[in-house]
């Protein structure tokens, strides 16, 4: 067995189940937030902007327009434990696979639905 | 004491608690003891294991015989292992990655990459000078010493030539995962060597 496939087995270990998304979904990512000894979650809603890296080290930037029309990206590791789940909200038709020309898009970001 | 042979497969992250940290991957035995050495006969105590069984064309007809009369298949890696007691061992014993724990501390020897003849700013680490502003001292090691007194280069003054490709052992590593049923181990950190290179693994002579 190539070594490639043997350091895969390792990290399958610790790989959960995740929904598929691409870039140009929006995604609704349950984040667990530690606050003292207490536990709690904390919903992030975003379009998926990149997804990159292979295996345990794959991450993905959720970009979402906060308060005041500032953006704000948060690049989560795909299989960090401190995500309790993620929800895929809505499935976006794009034609790139790094949605980085979103940063300077003024106003609405406007993606077509993806039918499955 | 716990100790096994392993092959270097490579390096990857996973997750202990909410952190990442860096971990090696490394194929280990099964092991199988093909001797004991004793203080009696050989004049020390060891245990001599066996790593990757091969076609009996690649060895040589003595050591043939040493895997015959152990009633075990030829194998291409013999390494020994000094143990107090070498009566806790029993000849054709099988040792797998199954012995260790997660969270064991461990010793791992390797043989670090050949560099070949190395500068002195690859080989210590030395500063060099600028590359660039018109100067022309770039990655030259500098002035090696005095004048009249003492006329001569102390012994053991860093300078170029070989580097790598010895044995180095790294201390109080630190086994995170085990796939007993693959015979992997991922430890914490890095391993001497290239993938595929040639590991030895036992517990930690000076734990912490």
């Amino acid at each position: 067995m190539s070594m490639d496939n043997l350091v895969r087995i390792i990290e399958k270990t610790q790989m959960k189940e995740v929904p598929e998304f691409r870039p140009g979904d929006t995604v609704r990512v349950h984040v667990k937030v530690k606050e003292g000894d207490k536990e709690r979650i904390q919903a992030y809603e975003g379009i998926v902007i990149s997804i990159r890296g292979s295996g345990i080290s794959k991450t993905f930037t959720v970009r979402r327009i906060a308060a005041g029309g500032i953006g704000v990206e948060r690049i989560f590791p795909l299989y960090a434990p401190t995500i309790d789940k993620i929800e895929v909200v809505r499935r976006g038709k794009v034609r790139r696979a790094k949605l980085y020309y979103l940063r300077d898009v003024k106003g609405k970001v406007k993606i077509k639905e993806r039918k499955q | 004491m716990k100790f096994i042979i392993a092959r270097k497969i490579g390096m990857t992250r996973l997750w202990k608690d909410d952190k990442v940290i860096p971990v090696t991957v490394l194929k280990a035995g099964p092991c199988y003891v093909v001797q004991k050495k004793t203080v009696e006969k050989d004049g020390y105590n060891a245990v001599q294991l066996g790593f990757e069984e091969v076609s009996e064309k690649k060895v040589t007809k003595p050591m043939l015989g040493v895997f015959k009369k152990a009633n075990l298949k030829p194998m291409r890696v013999l390494k020994e292992f000094r143990v107090d007691d070498v009566d806790k061992y029993t000849v054709g014993q099988e040792i797998t990655v199954a012995i260790f724990e997660e969270g064991d501390k461990i010793d791992i020897t390797g043989w670090s990459k050949g560099r070949g003849f190395a500068g002195a700013m690859k080989r210590w680490n030395f500063q060099g000078g600028p590359r660039a502003h018109g100067a022309k001292f770039h990655r030259e090691l500098g002035s090696v010493g005095q004048h009249t007194e003492p006329a001569r280069i102390f012994k053991g003054k860093k300078m170029p030539g070989r580097y790598g490709n010895e044995r180095i052992t790294i201390l109080n590593s630190e086994v995170v995962k085990i796939d007993p049923e693959n015979h992997l181990l991922a430890v914490k950190g890095g391993v001497p060597g290239a993938r595929g290179s040639l590991v030895l693994i036992r517990s930690a002579v000076k734990p912490k």
